[in-house]
């Protein structure tokens, strides 16, 4: 009897210091790895953008900025999605509800503009956030990369 | 990655060209150098100019929105040109483009404020 084994996931892990120069070292670190997909610049414009507006959300609220914590980053390609997850041991959302409302912030003497939710959800195909206040948040997001496909047709 | 602010005078309008990246971490700059700007040429309006800008994400959408809203106390106005195409996805989808104008280039931003004088 022979099983087939499922194909093995590619995936790639990232922790770096909770700094607000990481955020751009983030971005550009998934980019290269989703970029074997070859994803159109509009597709990975996009992955760069959610994957800042996490892991500014799990720097700016998560850690209210204490640069000795770590945040996380978890992306694996499968078949022709990435599904990126992004976490922290922070101090979590208390009101997720209102949280995910355009234009929503907690910190307005920030100058933040509230849309880090929104466009995670615009941007991506599905999106999912859990979150325990003292605990931390993570979220998770998938999206389909469409090029290749095209390519192909 | 970093993010250079290019700044020119015109009479009342201040030309902020941005170059690179705008997020959480360039954006207190921007706004530092924006507003000293305004302070030292005494300008009443900007033109917010983003053909280099290559990347911005909601910190970025944060900083132009509060620029907009201290130009406007004071009774000044500004405008856009230039932006690419994720950039101006991110103006669109936070409703930006409903109070403050958008051009296709630095001279149409220019006349527009010099006609409206």
């Amino acid at each position: 009897m022979s099983e087939r084994q499922p194909a093995a996931a590619n995936t790639m892990k990232l922790s770096f210091s909770a700094r607000s120069e990481n955020e751009a070292f983030a971005r550009v670190s998934v980019a290269a790895f989703i970029s074997q997909l070859d994803p159109t610049m509009e597709e990975l414009n996009d992955l760069k953008t959610v994957i800042s507006e996490a892991v500014t959300n799990s720097i700016i609220h998560g850690y209210d900025s204490d640069e000795t914590q770590l945040v996380s980053i978890e992306a694996t390609i499968s078949g022709d999605s990435v599904t990126i997850v992004i976490s922290d041991d922070g101090g979590g959302i208390e009101d997720l509800e209102l949280a995910r409302q355009p234009l929503y912030t907690s910190k307005p003497e920030l100058e933040r503009s509230g849309m880090g939710f929104t466009i995670m959800e615009n941007f991506m195909d599905s999106f999912e956030v859990a979150s325990e206040p003292g605990r931390g948040t993570r979220i998770a997001m998938t999206k389909r990369i469409e090029s290749k496909k095209a390519l192909y047709n | 990655m970093s993010l250079h602010v290019d700044l020119e005078h015109q009479r009342h309008i201040l030309i902020v060209r941005l170059k690179g990246e705008l997020d959480h971490h360039t954006a207190d700059s921007v706004r530092i150098r924006i507003e000293e700007a305004i302070l030292r040429g005494g300008s009443t309006d900007v033109i917010l100019s983003l053909k280099e800008l290559a990347f911005m994400d909601s910190s970025g959408l944060g900083v132009i929105l509060g620029r907009y809203k201290l130009l406007k106390s004071r009774g000044g106005r500004m405008v856009v040109c230039d932006a690419s195409p994720g950039v101006y996805r991110l103006f669109e989808l936070s409703g930006l483009f409903k109070i403050m104008p958008i051009h296709d280039t630095e001279s149409d931003a220019l006349s527009s404020l010099e006609v409206a004088l």
